[in-house]
C-alpha cells in the first residue's frame, strides 16, 4: 500500500487534465500517487497503458474517437488493467448506473477530498461489470478488442466484413485477416444491428460489404443463395429463413 | 311571402334566431382569436421558450476555469466575467428584441469560453462584416445554435473542426447561416432538434411567416439558415 498509485488521466480537454493534475499533487500527502500518462481519448489511453501500466485510470466519459465507456470495456478484458474511475460533467444516467455499482465516478468539477476517496477505493474495487458498461453505453462500440499473445489488439468495427461463429469461437474477418473474438454472435448482432445483417445461423455480414448474390450448392447438397463480398473472394451461404431479410438489407444497402 | 307589419311571420323569427346564433358564434371566435394572439399569451409563450443552456456546458466551463486558475489567473478572471455575462442573458426574461450586434457579441463571448476548454480544436470563422448590426433579432437566436455546433460538431471530432457564421443582407432580408461538420447521426440528436424548434417558434412569435429557419445536412456539413425581415432598431 505504500507504493505510490500509478495514475493515468484520459480527458480530451486540456484544462480538465490540468485541474486533475493539480488535485493529485494536492492530495499526494494523503494518497501517494504518480502520474504515468495523459491521454486525449480512449485510443491514446490504451496505447499508453500497454507501455506504462497504471493502477487507476481517471476517465472522462465523453471523448472523441473512443469514449470513456468504450475504453473501460476494452480494459475489462485486459490482465492487470487499471481500475477505472469515471469523471463526468453531467450525466444523470451514469450517476444512476454507478449508484448501483462498485465502480466510482466523480462529478466535474472534481473536489480534492472526493478524488482522494475514489483513489483509495479504486485499488480495492474491481472493474465495472460488462452489464453496467453496456447499460451506460448509448452507442455501439467502434472497435472490438482481441487479445493475442498477451496484447490487446483493437479491430475497427468498420473494417470487419463478416463475423462467423465456428465451434467455440467467433471470428471477425477483415480484408487483411481473421481475428478470434471472445463474444457471442447473438450479442454482436444486437449491438451492431445497424451495421451487420444475419445471413445464416452462424454468420453476420456487414451490409456495406455485400457486393451481390449468386446461386450455389451448399455442403448439405441443397441449393442456396451465396453472398458475394466486396474485397474478398469468400462466398457465404444464406439460409432460406434469412433470405428475405438479407435481400431487403441489400436493396436498402445504399443508405446505410 | 308577405306579412302585415307588426306581425312577424314564423319564417322571419327563424331567420332572426339564426342570425343571432351566427353572430354569437362569430363573436365567440373573435374573442378566442383575440385571446390566443393577445400580447399576454404571446409573452407567456416567449417566457416558456426561453432557451435553456446545457448543464454540461456550465459544469465543463467551471471545470475549465478551475483548470487554469493557478497557472493563468487573468484568463480565469476573464472567463468568469464572460460566464456571468452569458448567464445574465440566459436568465433574463428575453421578451424584447435585441440588435444583431448584441447577439453576435454574446456569441463571441460564448465561443471564447469554449475556446478555453477546447483550444485549437475549435476553429470559428466569422463572416458578418457586411451585415447591418442594428437589425432586430430575437434574443438568443444564435447562441444555442453555436452550442449545438460545438456539442455535435467540435467535441466529437478528433481533428480541429470548423464552425462558420455568416450574416448578410439580401434586399430587405437578413440572412444568417451557421455551418459545422457533423459526425454520424449526432446531428439528429434530440437536444439539437429541441433547440431548433425553440428558435423556430420564437421567430414565429416575433415575425410570423416573414421569418424562416431551415436546416440541411449533406457531405458531412450541418447547416442552419435563418431568414428574417430587416427591421432597424429605433433610436431612443
Amino acid at each position: 500500500m505504500n507504493e505510490p498509485l500509478r495514475i493515468l488521466i484520459a480527458d480530451d480537454e486540456a484544462p480538465a487534465r490540468t485541474r486533475l493534475k493539480a488535485l493529485l499533487a494536492d492530495i499526494a500527502g494523503e494518497v501517494p500517487n504518480r502520474l504515468v500518462g495523459e491521454a486525449g481519448n480512449g485510443l491514446e489511453a490504451l496505447a499508453l497503458i500497454e507501455s506504462e501500466p497504471a493502477d487507476v485510470a481517471l476517465v472522462d466519459i465523453r471523448m472523441p474517437r473512443m469514449d470513456g465507456v468504450e475504453l473501460a470495456r476494452h480494459l475489462r478484458g485486459m490482465e492487470g488493467a487499471p481500475a477505472v474511475v469515471f469523471t463526468t460533467a453531467y450525466d444523470q444516467y451514469a450517476v444512476q448506473a454507478f449508484d448501483l455499482n462498485a465502480v466510482d465516478y466523480l462529478l466535474k468539477p472534481v473536489r480534492a477530498p472526493r478524488l482522494a476517496e475514489a483513489l483509495q477505493k479504486a485499488r480495492r474495487v474491481a472493474q465495472p461489470s460488462r452489464e453496467t458498461l453496456e447499460r451506460l453505453s448509448s452507442e455501439a462500440r467502434r472497435h472490438l478488442s482481441v487479445s493475442e499473445r498477451g496484447r490487446i489488439l483493437l479491430v475497427p468495427v468498420s473494417d470487419i466484413l463478416y463475423l462467423k461463429a465456428e465451434l467455440k469461437y467467433v471470428t471477425a474477418r477483415t480484408a487483411a485477416r481473421e481475428f478470434l473474438l471472445d463474444e457471442s454472435l447473438t450479442h454482436l448482432e444486437q449491438e451492431f444491428a445497424a451495421r451487420f445483417v444475419r445471413v445464416h445461423r452462424n454468420c453476420l455480414v456487414a451490409r456495406e460489404a455485400i457486393a451481390g448474390f449468386e446461386k450455389g450448392v451448399a455442403e448439405d447438397g441443397e441449393a442456396h443463395w451465396l453472398v458475394l463480398l466486396a474485397g474478398l473472394p469468400d462466398k457465404l451461404p444464406v439460409s432460406r429463413r434469412q433470405w428475405p431479410a438479407v435481400k431487403a438489407a441489400f436493396a436498402g444497402g445504399g443508405e446505410v | 311571402m308577405f306579412s302585415p307589419p307588426g306581425l312577424p311571420s314564423a319564417g322571419l323569427l327563424r331567420a332572426a334566431l339564426w342570425g343571432a346564433l351566427a353572430a354569437a358564434a362569430i363573436m365567440f371566435y373573435l374573442d378566442l382569436r383575440n385571446r390566443a394572439f393577445s400580447p399576454a399569451v404571446a409573452e407567456a409563450r416567449l417566457m416558456a421558450l426561453t432557451a435553456r443552456i446545457r448543464p454540461h456546458f456550465l459544469f465543463n466551463s467551471l471545470n475549465a476555469v478551475l483548470g487554469v486558475i493557478r497557472s493563468d489567473p487573468r484568463r480565469a478572471e476573464a472567463a468568469l466575467e464572460e460566464l456571468s455575462d452569458l448567464f445574465r442573458v440566459l436568465m433574463a426574461e428575453n421578451k424584447a428584441l435585441v440588435t444583431l450586434g448584441e447577439e453576435i457579441a454574446l456569441c463571441r463571448r460564448y465561443l471564447d469560453l469554449e475556446h478555453l476548454r477546447l483550444g485549437e480544436r475549435l476553429q470559428a470563422t466569422w463572416d458578418v462584416g457586411a451585415c447591418p448590426m442594428d437589425a432586430q433579432v430575437p434574443p438568443l437566436m444564435l447562441q444555442p445554435l453555436l452550442e449545438n455546433a460545438v456539442y455535435h460538431g467540435i467535441e466529437p471530432a478528433h481533428e480541429p473542426a470548423a464552425v462558420t457564421i455568416r450574416a448578410g443582407l439580401a434586399g430587405e432580408e437578413i440572412r444568417i447561416e451557421i455551418a459545422n461538420s457533423y459526425h454520424g447521426e449526432h446531428s439528429n440528436h434530440a437536444g439539437n432538434r429541441m433547440a431548433l424548434d425553440n428558435i423556430r417558434e420564437r421567430l414565429m412569435l416575433f415575425y410570423d411567416l416573414e421569418a424562416r429557419l431551415e436546416t440541411a445536412a449533406e457531405n458531412g456539413v450541418f447547416r442552419v439558415s435563418i431568414r428574417l425581415p430587416y427591421r432597424k432598431t429605433e433610436k431612443a
